[in-house]
């Protein structure tokens, strides 16, 4: 059970039944549980819709895409079965918020899917959550059961005329299913290879069937949205970012943990005061702002910026999933860069070249220029090859290997040097890289 | 006979009437068959394809895709060790290492007895609670050297059990 973490700049939106016990049906009915979406039953699909534009509520998965406008295109005039998907894949490294979510408060996300479901007219919903939650999967299991067996669910739910169907899928490991047509694949029981675009889920999802595809948090953002008013959620942000949500801080952070704020809040502020800085009287050097997809920011930059969506586009980068990771002045740059390929490396689907053979190299050279057999040229080389996936794979987790990779020799390329002919890597002479085999579609 | 228990078959039965498509349950399936198991097994996998109407080397092919799905038999306990991002910035490395000594296996290797095995894996989602180690499916957070012993030598008695 992960444990919970507190501080006073936090607004308790998403987060605010943790604790509580709000797991149990019970529980979560007298904590307003299941008001929401009684109420969304009296509204028109629209008038759901325009409240969660109100709410400039954007997707908590990563990308940021505005969760009202992706409802809306779902079409109306359709035979298809249409269908409502939970993406609680949460393997994006850095990221562990949507864990709380699921373990303290799984009906909310099956309030968020009904509703979902009401705004676009689809009537069933799946909860895909990552086969290492086994946990959280039986938590979802019996929280779905319960709902069913109070009538929320099934035929005529809340004696509305209308049926809705939850079901809970659990995936068996693969980063790459986090990604939406990917996640589509592995739920029609497949090798999670992505899709071609268009035809977007909304259109052509599951089955052929308008999908709408939301992470865990943001479904769960859903219902307060609803009984708080658009207006309001919207409110906690600056404009075009609405509301709260979850940074997981991690690394080297003195009070590490889930914490929920505001948009917008001062990365600096979250690390100094809501983190409790740097330990044992260390300096800042990096932040990996929203998992290991994001583009590194140096300390200088992270104390100037503002976590929210449009703070990191405007420098052409991304806020992320939420995942915080904090790194100190001991740590290697090159290392760090070398780890960051490992994984994109190990979860490369293998389809397309760019990513498959780009990850593989970048691999391979990365690690023999952290053992200390790194040429000069090589430095260039690693950018080169980075450069040679951004915007070229077929799917977006090639990107993510070559964002990050990309910063940081830009920023750190001294710690490259340090690392030629042969010397010892200055954070650590001792350095032992463990090695991850090759394995999956190689 | 069927390679799994009745019990397991028929909640399988029930399960998939819910997809569109005989093999919509499929990943599951193969998750809490090797639960049951320990492994994939021939025999398994075999039913499974009847079961979905699919060929065994379809079925075959979504396994090798999914990292936690095993056609081998694996220890009691697999302890998997993250040394991603956060967790290396807080020792998940040298978690990995000790485990290595102390069982005297490496990277997805068993211990001759079958009590453990072990695996380095990417983030499991404990990054704020790091560095994390996640043993079949319990997590064990916020780890030192001395605190992963405590928790094998709880796994090995009971183990033997
Ligand atoms: C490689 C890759 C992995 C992803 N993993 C996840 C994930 O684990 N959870 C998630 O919600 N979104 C993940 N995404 C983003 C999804 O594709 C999708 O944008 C998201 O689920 C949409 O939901 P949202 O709009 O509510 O954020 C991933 C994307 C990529 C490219
Ligand atoms: S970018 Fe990587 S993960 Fe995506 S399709 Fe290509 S090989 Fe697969
Ligand atoms: S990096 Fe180890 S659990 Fe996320």
């Amino acid at each position: 059970m992960a444990d919970l973490t507190s501080h006073p700049d936090e607004i308790k939106v998403v987060s605010k039944r943790f604790g509580q016990g709000a797991a149990e049906i019970e529980t979560y009915l007298k904590l307003d549980g299941y008001k929401a979406v009684q109420k969304a039953l009296t509204m028109s699909s629209d008038d759901i819709i325009n409240e969660v534009k109100a709410s400039n509520l954007r997707g908590r998965g990563g990308a940021g895409f505005p969760t009202g406008m992706k409802w809306s295109f779902v079409p109306k005039d359709t035979t298809k079965a249409k269908y409502i998907l939970v993406n609680g894949d949460e393997s994006e490294p850095g990221t562990c918020k949507d864990r709380p979510i699921l373990e303290h408060d799984p009906h909310a996300v099956i309030e968020g899917v009904i509703i979902a479901g009401l705004a676009v007219g689809a009537k069933i919903g799946f909860v895909y959550i990552r086969g290492e939650y086994r946990y959280l999967v039986d938590i979802m299991r019996k929280a779905i059961a319960d709902a069913y067996a109070k009538g929320y669910l099934g035929k005529n739910i809340f004696g509305s005329g209308k049926d809705f169907d939850v079901r809970w899928h659990t995936g068996a490991g693969a980063y790459e299913v986090g990604e939406e047509s990917a996640l589509m694949e592995s739920l029609e029981g497949k090798r999670g290879i992505p899709r071609i675009r268009p035809p977007f889920p909304a259109v052509v999802g599951l089955w052929g069937g308008p999908t709408v595809i939301n992470n865990v948090e943001t479904l769960a953002s859903v219902p307060h949205i609803i009984l708080m008013g658009g207006q309001k959620f919207a409110d906690f942000g600056p404009p075009k970012n609405g509301g709260t949500r979850l940074f997981c801080l991690s690394g080297h952070i003195n009070k590490p943990g889930v914490y929920e704020l505001p948009l917008g809040y001062p990365l600096k502020k979250m690390i100094y005061d809501v983190g409790g800085g740097i330990p044992d009287g260390r300096k800042l050097k990096a932040v990996v702002p929203g998992g290991s997809s994001t583009f590194v920011l140096t300390a200088e930059e992270a104390e100037q910026m503002s976590m929210d969506f449009d703070s990191f586009g405007k420098r052409g980068e991304f806020l992320g999933s939420g995942g915080v990771v904090i790194l100190d002045d001991q740590t290697c740059m090159v290392k760090f860069a070398l780890r960051v390929m490992k994984f994109y490396q190990h979860e490369s689907c293998g389809w397309c070249i760019p990513c498959r053979e780009g990850t593989d190299w970048l691999k391979k050279t990365l690690t023999r220029f952290h053992n200390g057999g790194g040429l000069r040229k090589d430095i260039d080389n690693i950018k080169y090859l980075a450069q040679g996936i951004l915007g070229r794979s077929f799917c977006p987790l090639g990107d993510a290997a070559a964002i990050p990779t990309i910063s940081i020799v830009d920023k750190w390329r001294d710690e490259f040097e340090m690392h030629l002919e042969g010397r010892p890597c200055p954070f650590d002479p001792a350095a032992k890289i463990t090695e991850l085999p090759v394995v999956g579609a190689h | 006979m069927a390679p799994i228990s009745e019990k397991l078959d028929q909640f399988f039965t029930e399960k998939m009437k819910e997809y569109p498509t005989k093999r919509g349950f499929l990943v599951p399936m193969l998750l809490y068959t090797q639960d049951e198991l320990g492994y994939l097994s021939d025999g398994a996998i075999a039913h499974l394809a009847r079961k979905t109407e699919l060929t065994e080397l379809e079925v075959r092919n979504v396994i090798s895709y999914y990292s936690l799905l095993h056609t081998k038999p694996m220890g009691k306990y697999h302890v998997q060790v993250c040394t991603n991002i956060s967790c290396m910035l807080r020792g998940g490395e040298e978690i990995l290492d000790h485990c290595k000594s102390k069982l005297g296996i490496g990277h997805k290797q068993t211990t001759a007895d079958g009590t453990f095995s072990l695996e380095e894996v990417e983030c499991i989602g404990a990054c704020s609670w790091a560095p994390a180690v996640q043993i079949n499916y319990d997590f064990h957070e916020n780890l030192t050297n001395e605190k992963i012993d405590k928790v094998l030598d709880q796994y090995r008695s009971k183990a033997k059990q």
